[in-house]
């Protein structure tokens, strides 16, 4: 991170608002994620019948559901959940992904065909599939959503860090490492990891937006986060009880947030792309 | 010409046999996942909470589940390979009758979406490509950043909140057809193509009525990443020297787009569309439990949800191998649309 660094940066901003817009949209879900629950005008859980399914107005910005519950107050606070699953679940597969991707790009041999084969078994599934049945599996609980998220994502980041590891493993620097006495550890660790991490971080942020969708398709189908913790994609499936009568809010609103949600870390993602990794841009 | 074929079999058939370890793979991962299910299915199948000891004992027996695990994983894959997928406990039916009876409709809904990705994206992506920065241009690259971030749950609630509740153009959004509605002779399983065959039109427009909107939540989902590899490819080709060159000529236009350019530039497409497929696989349980349609997903996810291992597997397996075999169909369209790959 040089001053160059920051002037392509500044560049890349001018040349594309979006990635500012999306960076700054990103930042108001985190003071959101952070602080929602003591910024939501109702309490998200306790409900209020007689209130219950009304069109959004003054009072109720977003509506009320079923119970007379505040749906604006439950999107709110759901963001801290929704985006702590994604992080964390992205997170996770990365730091286990690139760790294992670079000692297989490094080491090659039989442990790099024994954890090809592993991912080439993960990889034959339908991966919401896979998600869904390892939740089943864990046990019906959110960590347990966060690991099955980690574990799909764990083929890309293992398949990435060993590419880019194994394309550098006897480039001169690394020999030079070497021949100064240096350990394969340190070698991987202080020298090719590092200049792996930005090229992995793009992926990441690019992954965060995919990561927010299936965990919400997760809880969608009833799955990982239960009833009455609001979380955008259980939302979203407790409204679709009453979409066929008319009450969009329920459904429609959720979805939003979802979608903004997505589309924010998606613009982000292209835009780090392009300031971290000149070599990919599209 | 027949060399080519032959040499794109041989291609396919060796990628065939590379997958077999994968799938085997599938096959162990799967029984082992569902082995750590939570709660004893036996307890659960019995005839009641204040069930008895030996009642337990018996359904357990009956479950092959008092064999050590790997005697279980055995007896498991000699089944499979017999064909034999177990029984569903809630259904009482066999996994396999089941899923034959279901598939059906999963791949028809599946099928119809791509179709409709494909149809859409394709000449979206070659219209961006032919004026880049255009209007037009812009569009694509606005419906494709939004495509891709909304869910299929919220977009196939969304529009039956439309067509249903608010146009009332399509009908009620539960299942395949009409409950009262007579069924055609099963001949294929696709309601679409069963109609036809019978000549029931009124029929036929009936089950296009309740398809077209699953299908069409599935398809906006994919609809981005097809369209955004169509025009990047489609650029590249655009700009190469045999399109120049066919321009300088004078051959019509959509000569030079569609024989020359896109032919060049379907490649990648059929690669992302494969990729697609895979997600589409995972599309269907949202979508089935949405429209309450009647395939592979939807049982697959209530088994899931009450513990029931056998059809819960049995799915896995069958969207693992139908995954295999649209690997196999790619690679074999490969060939077809560029007779080089084939060559080396």
């Amino acid at each position: 991170m040089t001053g160059a660094t920051l002037r392509h940066a500044g560049w890349i901003l001018r040349g594309n608002p979006l990635t500012g817009i999306a960076a700054a949209g990103v930042f108001m879900l985190t003071l959101v994620a952070l602080f929602g629950p003591w910024i939501v005008p109702y309490d998200p859980i306790v409900s209020d019948v007689p209130q219950a399914l009304m069109p959004p107005s003054a009072a109720h910005l977003a509506g009320t559901d079923q119970l007379g519950r505040d749906v604006f107050s439950r999107l709110i606070v759901a963001a801290r959940l929704d985006l702590a699953i994604a992080v964390s679940a992205v997170g996770i597969s990365f730091a286990i992904g690139a760790v294992i991707g670079a000692i297989c790009g490094y080491a090659g041999g039989k442990l790099d065909r024994a954890v090809g084969r592993f991912v080439d078994v993960l990889m034959a599934f339908p991966l919401f599939v896979l998600a869904m049945a390892m939740v089943a599996a864990l046990g019906n609980r959110v960590e347990n959503i966060v690991i099955a998220t980690a574990i799909i994502n764990l083929p890309f980041y293992i398949r990435f860090a060993r590419a880019e590891v194994n394309v550098r493993r006897n480039v001169g620097w690394v020999e030079a490492a070497r021949a100064c006495g240096d350990s394969h550890i340190s070698v991987v660790l202080r020298f090719l990891l590092p200049n792996v991490l930005p090229a992995m971080a793009v992926q990441m942020s690019l992954n965060l937006g995919w990561a927010i969708l299936n965990a919400a398709g997760l809880s969608f189908i009833g799955l990982g986060v239960k009833p009455p913790t609001p979380e955008w994609g259980i939302m979203v499936a407790e409204g679709a009880r009453f979409i066929s009568t008319g009450k969009w809010w329920l459904v429609a609103f959720p979805g939003l947030a979802l979608m903004l949600t997505v589309l924010c870390f998606n613009l982000l993602g292209d835009g780090v792309r392009d300031i971290l990794d000149p070599r990919m841009r599209t | 010409m027949m060399a080519a074929f032959g040499a794109t079999m041989t291609r396919a058939g060796s990628r065939f046999l590379s997958s077999l370890p994968a799938l085997f793979g599938v096959l162990v991962f799967t029984f082992v996942l569902m082995r750590m299910l939570p709660g004893d299915p036996a307890v659960f199948f019995a005839s009641g909470p204040n069930a008895g000891k030996e009642e337990i004992e018996v359904i357990r027996k009956q479950m092959g589940l008092n064999k050590p695990v790997p005697e279980q994983l055995m007896l498991y894959l000699y089944d499979v390979g017999r064909g034999n997928l177990g029984r569903s406990m809630t259904t009482g039916q066999l996994v396999t009758t089941d899923l034959r009876e279901r598939l059906p409709a999963s791949l028809e809904l599946t099928f119809t979406a791509l179709l409709i990705a494909l149809v859409s994206a394709v000449p979206l992506g070659v219209l961006a490509a032919l004026r880049p920065g255009s209007v037009i241009d812009h569009g694509v690259r606005l419906f494709c950043a939004l495509g891709v971030c909304v869910p299929t749950f919220v977009s196939g609630l969304l529009l039956i909140y439309v067509f249903y509740y608010l146009l009332g153009l399509a009908p009620d959004p539960t299942g395949r057809v009409d409950i009262f509605a007579s069924l055609p002779p099963s001949r294929t399983g696709f309601l679409l193509i069963d109609f036809l065959l019978a000549g029931d039109f009124d029929g036929w427009w009936a089950a296009f009525r309740q398809l077209i909107l699953p299908a069409l939540s599935m398809a906006l989902f994919v609809i981005a990443p097809l369209a955004r590899i169509t025009r990047a490819s489609m650029l590249v080709s655009l700009g190469s020297d045999f399109v120049r060159t066919a321009r300088s000529v004078g051959l019509p236009w959509w000569q030079i787009v569609v024989t020359y350019a896109l032919r060049n530039a379907i490649l990648p497409v059929i690669t992302i569309a494969g990729i697609v497929f895979s997600t589409m696989l995972g599309a269907n349980v949202l979508v089935e439990k949405v429209f309450s349609w009647p395939g592979v997903a939807s049982y697959a996810l209530d088994a899931l949800l009450s513990s029931d291992y056998a059809p819960v597997q049995g799915f896995v397996l069958l969207m693992a191998s139908v995954f295999v075999i649209v690997n196999l169909v790619v690679d074999i369209l490969y060939g077809i649309a560029d007779p080089r790959v084939t060559i080396g």
